[in-house]
C-alpha cells in the first residue's frame, strides 16, 4: 500500500502562536517554537519530518492562513 | 409642443427622478412627503425604466440604502420629512464621509419633535450645518415652486457625481402639496458606465475598489479631511445660485427662500405700492450661501429682513455676511403659520425702517 | 530560522495540497490570536475562488472587529453604518441582481443596533447571503455585553455575570430569522476545527448558491470566539465555547429548502 509524507511550510511572520493548529494535527507532529517571531510570537512548527501526512487539518482551522500544505505518495 | 402637467410638488419630484434616469428610489412614507414614494409605485418606473422602488422599514434603512446604491455607482435618492431627515442624518454623515453622490429631499414640515404635519423652515440649520457628525457639507438646493421641484432633481444628480456629494432639495410642506404648472425634461436614459471607483464587482484588471468612511491612521484621516474641505471651497467658488428680484434700486432687502420667498414677493409688491423701495434676495443653494452676493447688496441698501419658517436660523448667516454694517433682523412664523404678506410688510417698517 | 522548515525535497508545486486562496490578499490580519473571524473570511474566501466569482460578488462589512475586512478581500467592499448592512446590501443586489451580494456582521452589528434591518431584510426575502459571527461579545469595542451574551457570562458590563432579571435574555437571531418566509436557508456552524471548518464551508457555499437561484436570504451564524474578550488562551476559549455557547446556541441547519 503506498503510504503518503506530508509537509508544512508556515509563514512564520504571519502566524500569531495561537496553536489551534497543535489541537488539530491528528499525528500531534506540530509544535510551537521557543524562539519568537518579529511580533514576539512563538510560531508553528513540524517537530516531526515523517510523522506529517499532509491532511491539511491544521492549514484549515489556522485562523491567519498561515499553513502551506503539501503531500506526497512515496513507497 | 410645450406640453404642461399640473402636479403636486411631490409628484413633480418623482415624475423628475423617473425622467432624470434615476436607478433607485427607497424612502419610508412621513407627511407632507408621502406623494412622492406613492407617485413612484402608482407610475411603476421598473417598467417605464427599470428603475427600482423600494418601501423601506425605516428612515435609517432607506439612507443606508442610499449609501449601498450610491457606492455601488447608480443614481439614487430618498425623500422624507424632517424628524426623518434627523433619523437619516447618522446615514448622511456616512454618505458625505464616504464621497457618495445621491439626493436626498427633505419636504420640511414643523418642529422640535413630532412637532406638525404643517410646512415649515426650521431644518435650515440641520440641512446647511451639516446635521450630523463630522465636518462634512451637504450641497443644499431650496425650490420655490414645483417647477424647481422638478428642475432640481437633474441639477441635483449632475452637483452631486461632479463632486461625488450627496445633495439634498430642501423643500417644505407647502411647495410639496401645492398644485403648479410644470414641465418635464425629456426622459433620460438610465447610466450605463458607472464611476471607476464603484463597487460593481472586481474585475481581474484592477484592484479592489472600497468604499469606506473610516480611516484609523489620524495622519491620513486629517488628510482626507483637508481634501474634503478642498472640495468644499471649489463647491463654494463655482455652484453658488440665488435670485434677486428688484434689488437694483433697493433701499431694503427681504432675504427668503422657498415658500417664504414667494410671501415676499406679493410683500414686496405692497411696500413698493406704498412707496418703501424692497428688493427680494432668493438664495437658491442655502449651501453654499451667497455671502459674496449679499455683502454686495449690502453695501448699497439700508437693512435686510431674513423672513423664514422658522425662530431664525438663516438670518445667522445673512448677519454673519453683512458682519454688522447694516441692520439685519429676522421675521417669521413657526409650528406651521405661515405669515401674510401684509404682516412681513409691517415687520419689516417696525424692525428695520422704524428700527 | 530556516531548519523549522523540513522536508525542502517536497515543496514543489506537484505536492501543493492546501495554500491560502488568492481571493484573500497577504496583509496580515488585525485580528487576535486565535480568532475565529480569520477562519470565516478564509473559507469565504475560498468559495469564491471555488465559484469562481470574484468579480461578482460585492461585500459589506460592518462595524466592530470585522469592519476592516475589506483590507483582507480581494473583492469589492462597501464598509457600512453599524448594523446597516442588511439595508446596504439590499440596494445593491436590487440595482445589480445579476451580481452575488454578502453581508458579515457580529452579534452587536447584527443582534441588536441592527436587529431591525436584519429581520427586515430577511423578512423581504432579499436575495443575499448573510454572515453573522457570534462570540456573545462587543470585541472591537472592547468586551461589552452583547445581545447573544449568556446568562451568568461576565463582560465589562456585565462584570458579575449576565443577570437576566436585570439585563435581559440572550437574543438568538438565527432561530428568530428562520421563522421569516423571506430566509431560504438559516444554519449554524463553528469554525474551532477542521470537522467544523469543512462543515461551514459547505454551508458558505450552499448559500452562495441559492442566491444564485433567487431562492432567497440565506443566513449562516458562525459561532466563533472571543480569546481577548472572554480573557481565555485561544485553545481555551474554543474548548470554552464547545461547553458552553453550543448547549444555548446549537449548531446544525434549523431550515434548509424545500428540494433537499
Amino acid at each position: 500500500m503506498a503510504k503518503v509524507k506530508g509537509t508544512i511550510v508556515v509563514d512564520i511572520e504571519k502566524c500569531k502562536g495561537c496553536e489551534i493548529c497543535i489541537s488539530a494535527c491528528p499525528t500531534s507532529v506540530i509544535s510551537m517554537s521557543v524562539e519568537v517571531n518579529g511580533k514576539g510570537y512563538p510560531y508553528a512548527y513540524l517537530n516531526d519530518p515523517d510523522g506529517c501526512t499532509g491532511c491539511s487539518n491544521c492549514a484549515i482551522v489556522c485562523p491567519d492562513g498561515v499553513i502551506t500544505v503539501y503531500r506526497k505518495k512515496i513507497g | 409642443m410645450e406640453e404642461y402637467k399640473l402636479m403636486k410638488g411631490n409628484e413633480a419630484i418623482a415624475e423628475a427622478a423617473i425622467r432624470a434616469g434615476t436607478d433607485g428610489y427607497f424612502g419610508y412614507p412621513i407627511t407632507p412627503q408621502s406623494e412622492v414614494m406613492e407617485y413612484l409605485m402608482a407610475e411603476k418606473p421598473h417598467e417605464r425604466t427599470g428603475m427600482v422602488v423600494l418601501q423601506a422599514e425605516s428612515e435609517v434603512a432607506s439612507i443606508n440604502m442610499l449609501y449601498g446604491g450610491a457606492a455601488a455607482g447608480k443614481k439614487v435618492f430618498t425623500s422624507s420629512s424632517s424628524p426623518g431627515i434627523s433619523l437619516m442624518q447618522e446615514g448622511i454623515s456616512y454618505i458625505a464621509g464616504a464621497e457618495l453622490p445621491c439626493l436626498i429631499v427633505n419636504v420640511a414640515r414643523g418642529g422640535p419633535g413630532l412637532g406638525t404635519i404643517q410646512p415649515g423652515q426650521a431644518d435650515y440649520f440641520q440641512a446647511t450645518k451639516g446635521g450630523g457628525h463630522g465636518d462634512y457639507n451637504l450641497i443644499v438646493l431650496a425650490p420655490a415652486s414645483v417647477q424647481e421641484m422638478a428642475d432640481f432633481v437633474s441639477l441635483s444628480y449632475d452637483l452631486a457625481f461632479k463632486y461625488r456629494n450627496p445633495v439634498m432639495i430642501l423643500s417644505d410642506g407647502a411647495i410639496g402639496q401645492m398644485m403648479e404648472k410644470v414641465k418635464f425634461k425629456e426622459q433620460e436614459p438610465r447610466m450605463k458606465t458607472h464611476p471607476d471607483w464603484a463597487t460593481v464587482g472586481k474585475p481581474a484588471d484592477r484592484g479592489p475598489n472600497i468604499i469606506t468612511s473610516l480611516d484609523l491612521d489620524p495622519a491620513r484621516q486629517e488628510r482626507f479631511n483637508n481634501k474634503l474641505q478642498e472640495k468644499y471651497k471649489k463647491i463654494r467658488e463655482e455652484e453658488i445660485l440665488f435670485e434677486e428680484i428688484d434689488c437694483n434700486d433697493a433701499d431694503y432687502v427681504f432675504v427668503a427662500y422657498g415658500t417664504s420667498a414667494r410671501i415676499c414677493q406679493k410683500s414686496l409688491q405692497l411696500a413698493r405700492e406704498e412707496g418703501i423701495k424692497v428688493g427680494l434676495f432668493r438664495p437658491i443653494t442655502l449651501w453654499p450661501f451667497p455671502y459674496e452676493q449679499i455683502i454686495r447688496l449690502s453695501k448699497k441698501t439700508k437693512g435686510m429682513l431674513s423672513v423664514e419658517l422658522s425662530a431664525g436660523q438663516m438670518v445667522e448667516d445673512v448677519r454673519l455676511a453683512v458682519e454688522g454694517k447694516i441692520k439685519v433682523e429676522h421675521y417669521g412664523r413657526m409650528g406651521g403659520m405661515i405669515p401674510t404678506p401684509e404682516e412681513i410688510v409691517l415687520a419689516l417698517k417696525k424692525q428695520i425702517i422704524g428700527g | 530560522m530556516a531548519e523549522k522548515v523540513v522536508n525542502i525535497e517536497m515543496i514543489n508545486p506537484e505536492n501543493l495540497v492546501y495554500q491560502k486562496t488568492k481571493v484573500l490578499n497577504d496583509n496580515v490580519m488585525h485580528y487576535c490570536p486565535g480568532c475565529g473571524h480569520g477562519t470565516a473570511h478564509r473559507i469565504i474566501a475560498e468559495v469564491i475562488e471555488e465559484m469562481d466569482i470574484q468579480s461578482e460578488i460585492i461585500g459589506i462589512a460592518p462595524v466592530g472587529c470585522s469592519v476592516l475586512m475589506y483590507n483582507y478581500f480581494n473583492v469589492d467592499m462597501q464598509e457600512a453604518a453599524h448594523g446597516r448592512a442588511p439595508a446596504v446590501a439590499t440596494a445593491v443586489k436590487r440595482l445589480w441582481p445579476d451580481k452575488f451580494v454578502f453581508t458579515y456582521q457580529g452579534d452587536g452589528d447584527l443582534a441588536a443596533i441592527g436587529t431591525a434591518e436584519t429581520i427586515h431584510a430577511c423578512n423581504r426575502g432579499e436575495n443575499i447571503t448573510m454572515f453573522f459571527i457570534n462570540n456573545g461579545i462587543y470585541g472591537m469595542t472592547g468586551g461589552q455585553m452583547a445581545p447573544t451574551t449568556l446568562e451568568g457570562m461576565r463582560s465589562s458590563t456585565s462584570p458579575y455575570g449576565r443577570d437576566i432579571s436585570m439585563m435581559g435574555n440572550p437574543l438568538k437571531m438565527t432561530e428568530l430569522v428562520a421563522q421569516l418566509p423571506g430566509t431560504c436557508y438559516v444554519t449554524r456552524q463553528a469554525v474551532h476545527t477542521p470537522s467544523n471548518v469543512r462543515k461551514t464551508k459547505k454551508a458558505v457555499r450552499k448559500a452562495l448558491e441559492y442566491q444564485q437561484k433567487n431562492m432567497g436570504t440565506s443566513f449562516i451564524e458562525i459561532v466563533s470566539n472571543c480569546n481577548s474578550g472572554w480573557k481565555m488562551a485561544p485553545v481555551e476559549s474554543n474548548n470554552w465555547m464547545v461547553e458552553n455557547m453550543f448547549p444555548f446556541f446549537p449548531l446544525g441547519d434549523i431550515k434548509v429548502p424545500d428540494e433537499e
